[in-house]
């Protein structure tokens, strides 16, 4: 199963390090990471696979969500059949 | 993989833009509840609610988590419950209520709804008691909706009904003037009763329905306005493609969400009612978008044309991107929940002539309207009988949720709170309708092989 993190708010050291690490202590792992500055919004899209996650996925999004508030960002994660079922038909 | 700008969009809609869920409401039969005795009768419904709907709040809120998107409201509509008080001999019809409202707090729901009677052709005498029984039942309980069909294109105008109805929501604003009236916001008088719709207070579980379904509602008004405001004086074809391809994406997430709360619940899945529903919150509001159309205040000439586009085009859109789509589906233009239409009455630019026109081409009706305390029942009733008029020729549904706020005069304003929100007490004709209203029987089916 995939989900989708995206990390937006403003550019600061550390952020990926901060993601990357709850990512692997939850054994969930990184597919595909885009990063951009979008009018001047630090933004940040990870396609992760949670399929072997070893936490459920609330604590996971709360974990993220607890980091965000850390690096004074918005961090997210959502399933990724939002967006499948949102943009393709 | 998708492409940032769409993972933005998404996020963007749902962060800035007010795009939610706005109920997953699950339809429960109660039709094998029936009994003799009332207590074993309420005890039946209490269990088969408390069970079924067991899982219903966690697995919403589990939803809202996993996919980040808000669902506003967890909700029940049962079968219209003078058809299962029927049975018994008893009068305290108010049991049933009361045995409802603690179901929906067992299991966490906001609202439960189908303390209803449907009498367009007549009454039997289960649905005079219940109907008889809806001032005491909304005011000692929370969380009961109730809906009385009272007309039909098929069977006419219960005028009976009509005048009965208006003394009943004479009476609910009496009993809850405390309150401003909150009973009256709990009861909606319709034509035409549709019998898979998850949106309160109208709902109930209608007879056709199967044992147990989910219904979604989606909403996204604030979406709308957005997609909108991108195409700023462009030609009425643009908007109406806008608004289609956003109704587009807001249903295909209501999709999701219904399909998802199917399978885990493991209940099949009914429909998504694709409606635009305001809610108090500013930029998530329905008078908005009819005035990013170019109308200076919602209410002006104009105003229908606008919202005749905005319905349809929301219709054309959803019905692609769900095949199974039903309830109402349109845009609700109710004035106390929609910071738009509060601002258009206060201004007076909206009166509740203008209100009504609109209910022609919207997708309910005369939607939580406050009007003076001192309005008499039999005005409450003509206003009714306009309503059901035009649900009835128009072969569409309406509906009447008015509030007649004890000691309000026109310009008050009254507080509902929360997703109610607050609503200007409107004018009123203040030439009367008794004769009118007094002579009952029933308005005959309209003939529609000669339309116009």
């Amino acid at each position: 199963m995939r989900a989708v993190i995206t990390v937006l708010g403003k550019d600061r050291v550390g952020i990926i390090a901060g993601v990357s690490n709850i990512l692997a202590d939850s054994n969930v792992n990184i597919l595909d990471i885009t990063q951009t500055i979008m009018q001047d919004v630090f933004t940040m899209i990870t396609l992760v696979d949670i399929s072997g996650c070893n936490i459920p996925f609330d604590v996971l999004s709360e974990r993220l969500d607890k980091k965000g508030v850390e690096l004074g960002l918005k961090i997210q994660i959502q399933h990724e059949d939002i967006f499948n079922s949102m943009h393709r038909i | 993989m998708l492409g940032t700008y769409e993972i933005l969009e998404t996020l963007e809609m749902i962060q800035k833009e007010n795009l939610d869920i706005r109920t997953i409401t699950m339809g429960i039969s109660l039709r094998d509840c029936c009994h003799s005795d009332i207590d074993i009768s309420c005890k039946k419904i209490y269990d088969k609610i408390a069970k079924y709907a067991e899982n219903l709040v966690v697995t919403g809120q589990n939803i809202e988590k996993e996919y980040g998107i808000p669902i506003i409201n967890k909700r029940i509509s049962v079968t219209p419950i003078a058809l299962i008080a029927e049975s018994c001999d008893s009068e305290e019809y108010v049991k049933f209520a009361k045995a409802m409202d603690r179901a929906a707090e067992t299991v966490g729901v906001n609202f439960i709804g189908g303390y209803s009677a449907l009498v367009q052709k007549g009454y039997t005498k289960g649905d005079k008691r219940l109907i008889a029984s809806i001032p005491e039942a909304l005011s000692t309980t929370n969380k009961v909706c109730s809906s009385v069909n009272v007309a039909s294109t098929k069977a006419g105008i219960n005028m009976d009904a009509v005048a009965e109805m208006g003394m009943v929501i004479k009476r609910c604003a009496e009993l809850t003037a405390d309150s401003g009236a909150l009973a009256c916001a709990k009861l909606v008088v319709f034509a035409n009763a549709v019998e898979d719709n998850p949106f309160m207070a109208g709902a109930f579980h209608g007879v056709g329905e199967p044992e147990c379904v989910i219904n979604v509602g989606v909403s996204g008004p604030g979406v709308v306005k957005c997609a909108l405001e991108k195409v700023k004086g462009a030609d009425f074809g643009t908007v109406a493609e806008t608004i289609k391809k956003t109704a587009f994406k807001i249903t295909r997430m209501g999709e999701l969400v219904a399909r998802e709360a199917s399978r885990r619940l493991n209940v099949p899945y009914g429909i998504v009612d694709l409606s635009l529903a305001p809610t108090p919150a500013i930029g998530d509001s329905v008078a908005y978008i009819l005035e990013e159309m170019g109308l200076e205040k919602c209410g002006t000439h104009g105003t229908t044309a606008a919202l005749a586009l905005l319905n349809d085009a929301v219709k054309k859109g959803g019905v692609m991107a769900s095949s199974s789509v039903g309830g109402l589906s349109g845009a609700f233009i109710p004035v106390s929940e929609d910071a738009g239409m509060i601002a258009a009455v206060k201004s007076d630019a909206l009166s509740l002539e203008k209100l009504e026109a609109m209910t022609c081409v919207c997708s309910v009706g005369l939607d939580m309207i406050v009007v003076p305390g001192d309005t008499s029942a039999d005005t409450i009733s003509a206003i009714i009988a306009d309503e059901a008029a035009i649900g009835v020729v128009n072969n569409k549904t309406t509906a009447v949720r008015i509030i007649p706020a004890p000691g309000k005069k026109v310009g008050d304003i009254v507080e509902f709170g929360g997703l109610l929100g607050s609503g200007p007490v409107m004018k009123v004709n203040s030439y009367g309708s008794s004769e009118f209203i007094k002579r009952g029987g029933r308005i005959p089916a309209p003939l529609h092989s000669l339309r116009n």
